[in-house]
């Protein structure tokens, strides 16, 4: 029996939370629906553990749906790259999960809590779905689960806003999945196959035509968008200040992670890294990660409230990811990849910080935060050891991306670019410092009630992100191998 | 204890002392006692150390493995060895000057200020007992972190202004030029452990060794080489306890220890000394000396004035470095010390008369020698062992960093030394003459009948006059570590 279930644990990772969803919408009650999102996730999370050790111990496992064989049927497949970010989309789920409640109740209308857990499910198993497919055309379908299901949680914020910035979001959002089908579409023109290892096989024939060539621009611009990629972020600001605060957190540490993934397959495990003598893509991306991490960050300093100021500084963080893609070496693909966790990691835990605060005094402008790191000690002192993570400060996950990002780059010889990495931080000092400073040199100001710090259930879940900020910045074993081996599966080009 | 044990206590005790102040923040005289029972603590244990590193042991011990091949290790070596020794043993003094001073200033904040002392403390040691680079690193940069709060104490907005610059230019350098190195050697070499005869040698060479110097002078911010001094007279606005052990002896000497670590042990002077285009770091470490020393002549703020004095005095370590001969690094080691308890002596001063005389200005000094005979009396001493007049520290120091001048006839650090004892000559003997010889214009003053300040700080300043001038006496201890530095 338990072989059995085993043996199925790839196609019930996104079965399981897409039955859930539906259940969610016929009780009703928000406390059902929420206990519903909250046991599936961290079922997923168990399953996401189980296929990372089965694929550290046996290699990449291959999932037949409905016994069709590949490349008729869909395939799912777990490698170590996937097992990862499933892993991340998942443990930062169900951490958010026991956040969620509290926050939540106050931000979404009663009538609609049971929506917020619907869709927060389908996002859940879209994603999932995105990162475990190894159909070209099942991973379009997934992402668009997961994006129109992420419209509706943004567009249940409290302010009006919310709903411009989901309706940019959408129209953005739906460009960049026809611009990644019409990609896809191509390469099937070209090659008679969907499946994506199949299509690995049979593009390096065709590799050198042009519709292939303009098929990876369609897929590149496609998946730059999803992934907020400078200059193709613009919706990532609004949609991100506006959203409820729980979907923030958690769209932040995922949905732009899985974003990378995508990239990451396009790229390396279906066009092979002989493409960028082709297109010479891997240049481009380079040019647009330093201007993202240069000018997001320079933005960042100017923001008042809280959590445009930290998407800003997301776009700015994709772009590290996208500066290691471009060095196409196995030590930038494992800088890019640890990279993926440690941020999830790092935005998790301020995100939700944030959604702390918000939870008390009902903003997060900057200036309202005056003197809140002695009312609520607990959630600054969150907020400052993430802080410290997204700067880089040794001991914690920040520190280890960067340093393998620079690694990188000075392997490839490229010093300006070390150079503009660790200048970039410095700006991350600066946006970050501002808050702090308010936090905690700033009185509160004589008209503000007084607050207290926020119940435990909120607390907990925020502080194990924080603690894993610096459990993973301090023994980096588990991620730095994961993410080595991972990037050398792609690097070398099989699946 | 074994030595390994010893190590980790050395670290672990003011941080458990941290929490100690935390939790007695309510019960102001609990709380200093166990600031001071910390203190001793961690003195004994730093200590217990000294006689086994003496007979040329180097005991390690890693505390975990946080990147692949790179580990958080502490090993103590002779120069490690004396920068704990004086940080813990002025940790002691300086505790009890801070009751007084804190109390008689009536500061707020007490239990903050207490609590990040104590975690400086320990990122202080934790630089002193680094094994490798990457562990010092870590030390280091916690070190300006929790000395942020220490420097914006008051919370007033010229306060959060100079502590903006303060760390700004701490973690600018060390995070955008430093890191930087600290990635290149690594890369270079695959390694960063502190080895005796340096680890570059056979991975780096010409020009590129000259651009890694820069990397890492101008990347540890702490040794306030010019132009990246300025946070040094910025971080003046914090309480004079802090002012006199963290920027005249454990922030400060953090950066030039690190200085002098990183030409012994990961360039090898020797090493340093086979290469042609290295020599820029004299001229600069002399320019620092003289400027600071120029600037210093100009300043009437008293704590400003020692600010500059701390800079042109920190050069004097990085120059005496520089010049690679066995001396001139004996004589920077041996500086470190001498000028630690020096400073401090002058800092401590400068607080006393805050505190009992409201006055922080050097022209409003005239005759208050008379008043506060104690004070102004550790001053002078202080001052000679500045300016190198036996028998103070300073004058032993300097003598090794003359002799190792002499050695490689290197004219230009003969000519910076013998001018800067000038200029020192010159902004510290019309202070001590002003307080002794003229007479007091201060009539009108409210605050003009006052005496020696409070016992504690008078006791404190006391001490550490004293031990400027035992330390000429005895200099045994540190000559001998000094020797083992350089291993001749």
């Amino acid at each position: 029996m338990s072989a059995t279930l085993s043996a199925h644990l790839p196609a019930l990772q996104v079965v399981l939370p897409l039955i859930a969803a539906p259940f969610c919408v016929i009780l009703r009650k928000s406390a059902a629906a929420w206990f519903i999102a909250l046991v599936f996730s961290w079922v997923s999370l168990g399953i996401s553990i189980m296929l990372l050790e089965q694929v550290l111990t046996h290699g990449p496992i291959s999932y037949l749906l409905g016994s069709w064989p590949a490349p008729w049927g869909i395939e799912y497949k777990v490698d170590k790259l996937s097992a990862f970010i499933m892993l991340i989309v998942t443990s930062i789920g169900s951490i958010t999960m026991i956040f969620a409640p509290k926050s939540v109740n106050l931000e979404i209308p009663k009538d609609r809590v049971y929506l917020f857990y619907t869709m927060y499910l389908l996002t859940f198993a879209g994603l999932l779905g995105i990162t475990i497919t190894g159909d070209a055309f099942n991973l379009f379908v997934f992402l668009e689960i997961s994006s129109l299901s992420s419209y509706v949680l943004i567009s249940l914020g409290s302010e009006r806003n919310a709903l411009t910035a989901a309706l940019r979001y959408l129209i953005l959002g739906t460009v960049g999945a026809t611009f990644y089908i019409i990609g896809v579409g191509l390469m099937y023109q070209m090659t008679g196959t969907l499946n994506i290892a199949d299509l690995a096989e049979r593009l390096p024939e065709v590799a050198e035509t042009r519709t292939i060539l303009v098929a990876l621009g369609f897929v590149t611009v496609g998946i730059g968008l999803k992934l907020g990629l400078f200059p193709l972020h613009v919706w990532l600001p609004n949609a991100y200040a506006y959203a409820p605060s729980v979907v923030t957190a958690f769209l932040a540490a995922t949905a732009t992670k899985v974003a990378v993934y995508m990239l990451l397959r396009v790229y390396f495990t279906i066009f092979g890294t002989d493409i960028f003598a082709a297109l010479p893509i891997d240049e481009f991306l380079l040019v647009l990660g330093l201007i993202a991490i240069v000018t997001m960050s320079g933005v960042a300093i100017y923001q008042n409230n809280a959590k445009r100021l930290l998407a800003y500084s997301s776009v700015a963080q994709v772009g590290y990811m996208v500066i290691g893609i471009s060095m196409v070496t196995a030590t930038g693909l494992t800088a890019t990849i640890l990279h993926l966790f440690n941020h999830a990691m790092i935005k998790g835990a301020l995100f939700l910080a944030l959604a702390a605060v918000f939870y008390r005094i009902k903003s997060v402008k900057i200036d309202d935060m005056a003197g809140l790191g002695k009312e609520m000690p607990y959630t600054m002192a969150a907020f400052v050891v993430g802080g410290f993570s997204l700067v880089g400060v040794p001991l914690t996950v920040g520190f280890i991306s960067k340093w393998y990002l620079i690694l990188g780059a000075l392997e490839k010889g490229w010093w300006p670019v070390a150079a503009l990495i660790l200048f970039s931080s410095l700006l991350a000092v600066i946006y970050f410092w501002k808050v702090i400073e308010v936090a905690y040199f700033k009185p509160r100001p004589e008209s503000a009630d007084t607050v207290s710090d926020v119940p435990l259930s909120m607390l907990i879940p925020l502080w194990v992100l924080v603690g894993a900020n610096i459990f993973f910045g301090t023994n980096s074993n588990l991620t730095v191998s994961t993410a080595m081996g991972a990037a050398k599966a792609l690097i070398g080009g099989a699946p | 204890m074994s030595p390994e044990n010893a190590i980790l206590w050395a670290i672990a005790v003011p941080l458990i002392g941290s929490i100690g102040i935390l939790l007695t923040g309510k019960i102001a005289n609990l709380r200093e006692t166990v600031t001071l029972v910390t203190a001793v603590i961690m003195f004994l244990i730093v200590g217990s150390l000294t006689h086994i590193v003496l007979s040329g042991e180097r005991p390690s011990v890693t505390l975990f493995e946080f990147l692949p091949g790179l580990t958080v290790t502490f090993t103590v070596e002779p120069l490690g060895m004396l920068f704990g020794l004086i940080a813990s043993g002025l940790w002691i003094i300086n505790s009890i000057y801070s009751i007084g001073y804190m109390r008689g200033n009536n500061e707020g904040n007490q239990t903050r200020f207490y609590f990040f002392f104590a975690i400086a403390l320990a990122s202080a040691v934790g630089v002193s007992f680094a094994g490798n680079m990457l562990t010092l690193f870590i030390c280091y940069e916690i070190l300006t972190l929790c000395t942020f709060p220490l420097v914006t104490h008051s919370g007033k907005p010229e306060a959060m202004k100079s502590g903006r610059t303060y760390l700004g230019i701490l973690l600018g350098t060390s995070i955008g030029l430093q890191l930087l190195a600290i990635i290149w050697t690594w890369h270079a070499t695959g390694t960063l452990d502190f080895k005796a005869g340096g680890i570059l040698d056979g991975h780096v060479s010409g020009a590129a060794i000259s651009v890694l110097l820069f990397l890492y002078m101008y990347g540890i911010g702490k040794a306030a080489l010019m132009p990246i001094h300025r946070w040094l007279p910025a971080a003046m606005v914090a309480p004079t306890p802090v002012s006199a052990l963290l920027h005249a002896v454990a922030v400060v000497k953090a950066g030039v220890f690190t200085v002098v670590k990183v030409i012994v042990y990961i360039f090898g002077y020797e090493f340093l000394a086979e290469q042609l285009t290295t020599n820029w770091l004299v001229y600069v470490a002399g320019f620092t000396i003289l400027a600071a020393s120029i600037v210093a002549l100009r300043q009437d703020n008293l704590k400003r004035r020692l600010a500059y004095s701390t800079i042109s005095q920190l050069s004097y370590v990085v120059m005496a470095a520089a010049i690679l001969a066995p001396l001139s690094i004996m004589g920077a080691v041996l500086h470190i010390a001498a000028h630690a308890v020096g400073k401090i002596t002058l800092f401590f001063a400068a607080g006393s008369i805050y505190t009992a005389a409201h006055k922080t200005e050097v022209s409003q000094l005239n005759g208050i020698g008379r008043k506060m005979p104690w004070t102004m009396g550790a001053f002078a001493i202080a001052a000679l062992s500045m300016i190198g007049v036996p028998p103070t520290a300073g004058f032993l120091s300097k003598w090794y960093i003359l002799m190792g001048a002499l050695s490689v006839e290197h004219y230009f650090a003969i000519g910076v030394i013998v001018l800067s004892t000038l200029l020192n000559t010159g902004y510290f003997i019309p202070v001590i003459y002003n307080a002794f010889f003229k007479e007091a214009d201060d009539k009108d003053d409210p605050h003009a009948n006052h005496g020696e300040a409070p016992l504690p700080m008078v006791i404190a300043l006391t001490a550490t006059a004293i031990a400027t001038v035992l330390l000429f006496f005895f200099s045994g201890l540190p000559l001998e570590l000094a020797t083992q530095v350089v291993g001749k």
